[in-house]
């Protein structure tokens, strides 16, 4: 390829080469690539087009650089540096591990990630017409009212808005790198410390150690809000890394709703997101929150997400998994204080060669306390689902009450769903249930919906729909309920 | 033009079995014909082979509607030609609202490009719709919470032949088939459903009254009796056929029967 047609043509539009870095040489002169060299601002200009990083996305240097850059605390970068050696002595999962039986991560090419968290992509704006279009439509600005808004491009805060009566009540909502800032002793007592510290497992802790961006929400004691936090985490730069990171503290006697996406457009290039939700429900207070994901196609996502309840504390959870290529999410709920509730609703809805797994568990470490968790999925094509989950009740967790259930609706013959729900019981004075369910369409629903007139797809169309249905009535927000829907319908196929 | 349901020496097996053996009827749109039998003599493979269940095989016969064998035609694709089957035992279908359902139905069924009746394409509009259909259900007294419960979810019986009765009411057919609608009611319930049968007939609706007992007769007054006994129609007559096998029984039939 001459040099001169290469410095004009868009970098977009080589992409297509970018598959096979390895044929690339390069040198403090020059870059070889197929046979031609680039020198000066063709080097440059194709370096670019290849998305080539000379640091990887995965080391030391780049811990260091993100502490450099955002000229952290020391705390913070302590916090840093001790996650990147958690990383380093943690094996990476295999199907050895108990956890990841069912998922095989070694597809994903960490060594080919590219740090994204500076790119002009991520740099804030004061507008929101300024976000990419797809952002704007998840985040559903301008439609729906709020009481916060929070927006995040390839790990950088670009936009960001709170209500100015929460705000002189206390309320902050903000990305995590200004709370550290700002906000440092809340920010040292919660932060990965206890509910997702790096230990946790490899990926939080390479999580700790390369996050950016976060969303840090804090609503003081006896707060109530009525309109929802919103949430958007965007990815756009090729190939990204990226490490979201949210913080929830609710206080004692606080009321809220915080709903959060995490999307982008399909790229050809694999990109990753290693995310973690952290979530502190003080003594009374009831938070309902909502998590919904659906990355491009070429996203592996992965994270952990655990919620430590109090005394009396109440959280309603929603969890919706429609995108990636990849998942593999772990979502704890620890029940600490007696007279806690967590109602967990989760669906998934797996399509082409989606590979989707979810953990659960639900940790009874006080009595009196209790949780329900429903999980729904649906497969169809050659997708695959592994619903995990873990009731743990533990030994002074006397009068707990937990539930656990798992449905599947398959689809597809090609497609295959695992279910494996699982107890723990240390205490004597307790109530568990646990099911999971596999299933196909039911014959005589369809033939009855078709005797109405219904086409046979209409008619799968709405035995799906009417599986989760009762899930979209958990979400507080009619737009997000129609985008959900809308989401699922795309993924039924038009007709 | 009157539609027709036709049925010729229609012969139906069911893993394996032959169910009926050579069942031959004529029902013309405006008429109402009552078939009579006892358990097993094939009334319900009779209603599910009309509307296509896929578990019946049609070994040797034909379906006629308005002249056109419709045994090759999909279940759905009957129900856009004109024909409906009240089931014996409605389906529930959890997270799917009746309206919604009912929207949708009513779209398959009229909303063919290749029938364009113009008073139909107009209620194809949502609000349009919901306004047709509740005047529906005020009609046959449906209770208006109907609209937004789950399809068939929780229903009693009797709500579930009501709700049978309503989506007949909105896709307006031109042939049904009522599939022992008077299963599981009690005198009201079974009151109230026939009436809403009653309301519905007309020049434009053709039925066929599936029925072990003679009671839903005494309601839905039929101009046609026949008798199913072994899968083949034993005999035909007038409304008094009904009272007739009401007094004696099946067995007076079926003792002259060869089958037998």
């Amino acid at each position: 390829m001459p040099a001169r047609r290469l410095a004009r043509s868009g970098i977009r539009g080589l992409y297509w080469v970018s598959e096979t870095p390895s044929v690339c040489t390069i040198t403090t002169n020059f870059l070889r690539f197929r046979g031609v060299k680039f020198r000066g601002r063709f080097k440059q200009a194709m370096t670019q087009a290849l998305s080539i990083q000379t640091q990887p996305l995965v080391s030391a240097a780049t811990v260091e650089q993100i502490s450099n850059s955002r000229n952290e605390p020391a705390w913070l970068r302590k916090a840093r540096a001790e996650a990147w050696a958690v990383y380093e002595q943690t094996p990476m999962p295999t199907l050895n591990d108990e956890l990841w039986r069912r998922t095989d991560i070694s597809t994903l090419k960490l060594d080919r990630l590219s740090s994204a968290f500076d790119a002009p992509s991520a740099t804030p704006t004061q507008s929101v017409d300024e976000l990419p279009e797809g952002l704007k439509r998840m985040l559903d600005v301008g439609e729906a009212e709020a009481a916060g808004y929070l927006a995040q491009v390839d790990g950088g805060a670009m936009f960001n808005w709170l209500n100015d009566d929460l705000r002189a009540q206390g309320v902050i909502f903000t990305d995590l790198e200004t709370a550290a800032r700002e906000h440092a002793p809340l920010l040292r007592d919660y932060f990965m410390t206890s509910a997702v510290p790096p230990t946790y497992g490899k990926f939080e802790a390479l999580h700790g150690a390369l996050w950016t961006g976060g969303v840090f929400l804090y609503v003081p004691q006896g707060v109530k809000v009525a309109l929802p936090f919103r949430a958007g985490i965007w990815q756009q730069t090729a190939r990204a890394g990226l490490f979201p990171h949210t913080l929830i503290i609710a206080d004692a006697g606080s009321e809220f709703t915080y709903i959060e996406a995490y999307g982008s457009e399909t790229q050809p290039e694999p990109a990753m997101s290693d995310h973690a939700v952290e979530l502190f429900l003080k003594e009374g207070a009831n938070l309902t929150f909502v998590t919904l994901q659906n990355w491009g196609r070429h996203t592996y996502s992965l994270g952990a997400q655990r919620a430590m309840l109090d005394r009396d504390a109440t959280l309603q959870w929603v969890i919706g998994t429609l995108g990636s290529k990849v998942t593999k999410t772990h979502h704890e709920i620890f029940m600490l204080g007696p007279g806690s509730t967590g109602n967990i609703h989760g669906f998934y809805f797996a399509d082409a060669n989606q590979h989707l797994d979810h953990h659960t568990q639900q940790d009874h470490f006080a009595g009196h306390s209790t949780t329900d968790l429903l999980f729904k999925g649906v497969l169809k094509d050659k997708a695959r689902t592994i619903y995990q989950g873990l009731i743990h009740v533990h030994k002074n967790a006397q009068r707990s009450d937990a539930y656990q259930a798992n449905r599947n609706l398959n689809l597809s013959a090609r497609a295959r769903a695992d279910s494996i729900p699982g107890l723990e019981i240390e205490a004597n004075d307790v109530r568990c249930t646990h099911g999971a369910t596999v299933g196909q369409v039911d014959d005589e629903q369809m033939f009855y919906l078709r005797s109405r007139g219904l086409s046979e797809a209409h008619a799968q169309r709405l035995i799906v729909e009417g599986f989760f249905e009762p899930l979209m009535d958990r979400i507080p927000l009619e737009s997000a309920r129609v985008k959900l829907r809308e989401a699922i319908q795309e993924k039924l196929g038009a007709f | 033009m009157t539609s027709q349901l036709e049925i010729k020496n229609l012969h139906v097996s069911v893993e394996g079995r032959e169910i009926l053996k050579g069942l031959s009827l004529t029902v013309n749109q405006g008429e109402v014909h009552a078939i009579m039998g006892p358990n097993g003599s094939g009334k319900s493979t009779l209603a599910y082979t009309l509307s296509g269940h896929p578990k019946y095989l049609v070994t040797d016969g034909e379906v006629l509607l308005n002249g056109e064998n419709i045994l090759e035609l999909s279940p759905d694709e009957r129900a856009r030609k004109g024909l409906f089957l009240a089931f014996q035992y409605p389906v529930a279908v959890p997270g799917v609202s009746m309206a919604n359902f009912l929207r949708l139905a009513y779209r398959s069924v009229h909303g063919n490009p290749s029938k364009p009746e113009s008073r139909r394409e107009e209620v194809l509009s949502i609000p349009k719709f919901r306004k047709m259909m509740r005047e529906k259900m005020a009609m046959l007294k449906v209770d208006e919470s109907f609209a937004t419960r789950y399809l068939n979810e929780g229903f009693s019986g009797g709500e579930k032949k009501r709700a049978e009765i309503l989506q007949m009411a909105v896709l307006e057919p031109e042939i049904a088939i009522l599939d022992e609608t008077d299963s599981g009611l009690d005198i009201d319930a079974l009151r109230v459903v026939s009436e809403g049968v009653n309301l519905l007939r007309g020049p434009k609706l053709g039925l066929l009254v599936i029925t072990h007992y003679q009671r839903i007769l005494n309601y839905i007054k039929p101009q046609f009796v026949h008798v199913l006994v072994d899968g083949v129609i034993l005999q035909s007559g007038g409304p008094e056929l009904a009272l007739e096998l009401e007094e004696k029984g099946y067995e007076s039939l079926v003792k002259g029967d060869s089958h037998v």
